[in-house]
């Protein structure tokens, strides 16, 4: 048989959160050990004996067999998890305690207590995000360098950081205590959220490379949801606006490997099916008191995604909902989009004036969009000369080969006096990198 | 048809990530099934563990081995049917584990007779 896609990626993220817990997260080096040997044991048997009808059940049993090993011959020399205490001690104990950690059900909570413990208010957000990715999801330092177009050494400093912090935490987070829960858990929404974004907005110009990001948020998501104190308004609501957008990934880079704005995507190649599931997702979201921005964000997408072309967008409902987003969450980002849905809606006048109306607008120079959108709104107006400007300002700003090739082409529709719909790049909601929300 | 053995050496797995193993086991999985499908794979053998030990001389003195370097340490064997030597040596040439600065010792299996 053939194994999964990703499946050792993937595999790796339970087996290390379920060491961790077995060895204490101190010992945080000594499982991703136990998981490589795993690994290179699968890889050797594997190649001449194929694939195990159940590879994950094996590569989980080697794991195990390798803990019990180390549990054995280390427990006088080393110490253990605190929480497994004198357990470890006789091997009638021993087998039983370690056995019960293996279970699926015991594994599933040992994913959320990771996700929970990289999520700690001491390690910055992009520390949380690369952390995230390299325990729980497989990727090595030079897969998340290449994915967030980083050096090695800068994402590799971060992880070595964010690790050491980890492993002094002294004990993984505590998903059963539901005050705890509901304390972190904003925190585990807004990684979530910007590794999604990292995904959806980042910088590689590999789209299968960003496409699974995003799979790794929603899979994460997914996980939240299936606990009972996870699966709050706001996971649910994360959860839609990730489908929304995901839905559209599809159509955001064209045939020629080029981006394309949410006004040109080719709408018949949006996911039908992740669309709805973001509707049936908004649904179970719209209940309790918390109005979260990511209720808000979903509302928008959906909006997005219930237009079969682009002139159908319901721009009242959309600068609505941005006035919305504003209360919750402000920031200049939001402010911004919000004029771009103004200027669709009432035209490039009112558009420039809704910029020229947001107070902190300073924050966004270092915003390729900004200028891009003043660009934009001057064009539709037919100042062409002035367009370009702004433009050549965006172009500068530009952080990557597909926005800097985005908009070398509305440069030249600006030289074209180019009458065709004008266009604007999707910009981020809320911006993860240049601008500290 | 004649019988071979390949020696595997030296492919060490360890600076990999989950998804670049997955992607080496699944080139492995690809090759055998190839020699497999055209019909030359004997036995597909075993991996060998990387320890051991190493027994010699008159004394019969046990040592920890193999002594060898990682490289040079036999990690596996299969045996390959094959026309004659030539053939074995360039079937042995799709094996993955070049990409990863292995090699492969190709060994004909004396025919025991006359």
């Amino acid at each position: 048989m053939e194994p999964s896609d990703h499946l050792f990626r993937r595999e790796a993220g339970r087996m290390i959160a379920t060491l961790t817990r077995v060895f204490g997260v101190h010992n945080l080096a000594l499982a991703e050990d136990v998981v490589q040997d795993a690994f290179c044991r699968a890889l050797e048997v594997w190649k001449f004996r194929g694939v195990p009808d159940n590879p994950s059940a094996w590569l989980l049993a080697a794991a195990k067999n390798r803990a019990f090993d180390i549990l054995r011959r280390q427990r006088t020399a080393r110490t253990f998890a605190p929480e497994l205490g004198r357990l470890l001690d006789s091997e009638w104990t021993l087998v039983p305690a370690v056995e019960e950690l293996f279970t699926a059900n015991a594994i599933k909570d040992d994913l959320l207590r990771m996700m929970f413990s990289c999520c700690q208010a001491r390690l910055a957000e992009e520390a949380q995000v690369a952390l995230i990715l390299n325990i729980l999801c497989g990727f090595s330092v030079n897969e998340i360098a290449s994915a967030f177009v980083s050096s090695h050494a800068a994402i590799e400093k971060r992880i070595t950081r964010a690790k050491k912090l980890l492993a002094a935490s002294k004990r993984l987070f505590d998903v059963t205590a539901p005050a705890d829960f509901a304390a972190r858990l904003p925190a585990v929404h807004r990684a979530l959220y910007l590794l999604f974004n990292e995904g959806y907005h980042g910088a590689s110009a590999e789209t299968a490379v960003r496409a699974e990001l995003c799979h790794e948020a929603m899979r994460l998501a997914a996980l939240l949801l299936e606990h009972p104190l996870g699966s709050t308004p706001a996971t649910y609501a994360l959860s839609a606006l990730m489908c929304f957008n995901a839905a559209r990934l599809p159509a955001r880079v064209n045939a020629a490997g080029n981006l394309t704005s949410l006004f040109d995507q080719d709408r018949s190649l949006w996911d039908r099916k992740l669309a709805t599931d973001g509707i049936r997702l908004l649904e179970l979201a719209a209940t309790g008191r918390e109005l979260t921005e990511y209720h808000v964000e979903a509302a928008i997408a959906s909006v997005h995604a219930r237009a079969p072309r682009a002139e159908d967008t319901d721009w009242t409902a959309i600068v609505l909902l941005y006035d919305m987003l504003m209360s919750v969450r402000p920031s200049p980002i939001v402010a911004l989009n919000r004029a771009i849905a103004v200027a669709q809606h009432e035209g490039p006048e009112r558009g420039l004036e809704a910029i020229g109306a947001i107070e902190d607008r300073d924050r966004l120079t270092g915003y390729p969009f900004y200028p891009a959108a003043l660009g934009e709104f001057e064009l539709r107006r037919g100042r062409h000369e002035t367009a370009r400007k702004h433009f050549h300002a965006a172009l500068a700003l530009a952080r990557n080969p597909m926005e800097r090739q985005f908009l070398t082409q509305r440069i030249g529709a600006c030289e074209r006096g180019d009458p065709r719909q004008p266009t604007i790049l999707e910009p981020a909601a809320r911006l993860q990198r240049e601008i500290r929300t | 048809m004649s019988e071979f053995t390949f020696l595997f050496r030296g492919s060490d797995p360890t600076a990999q990530s989950p998804e670049e193993m997955q992607k080496s086991m699944q080139k492995w999985l690809a090759w055998f099934k190839e020699l497999g499908e055209k019909g030359h794979i004997k036995y597909p053998g075993h991996p060998l563990e990387r320890t051991g030990k190493v027994v010699t001389g008159k004394h019969k003195s046990v040592h920890d081995g193999p002594y060898a370097e990682a490289k040079d340490i036999v990690n596996g064997f299969t045996l390959i049917e094959a026309r004659d030597l030539a053939q074995a040596v360039e079937i042995s040439k799709g094996c993955p584990i070049f990409e990863a600065g292995g090699s492969v010792e190709v060994r004909p299996i004396r025919v025991l007779g006359m």
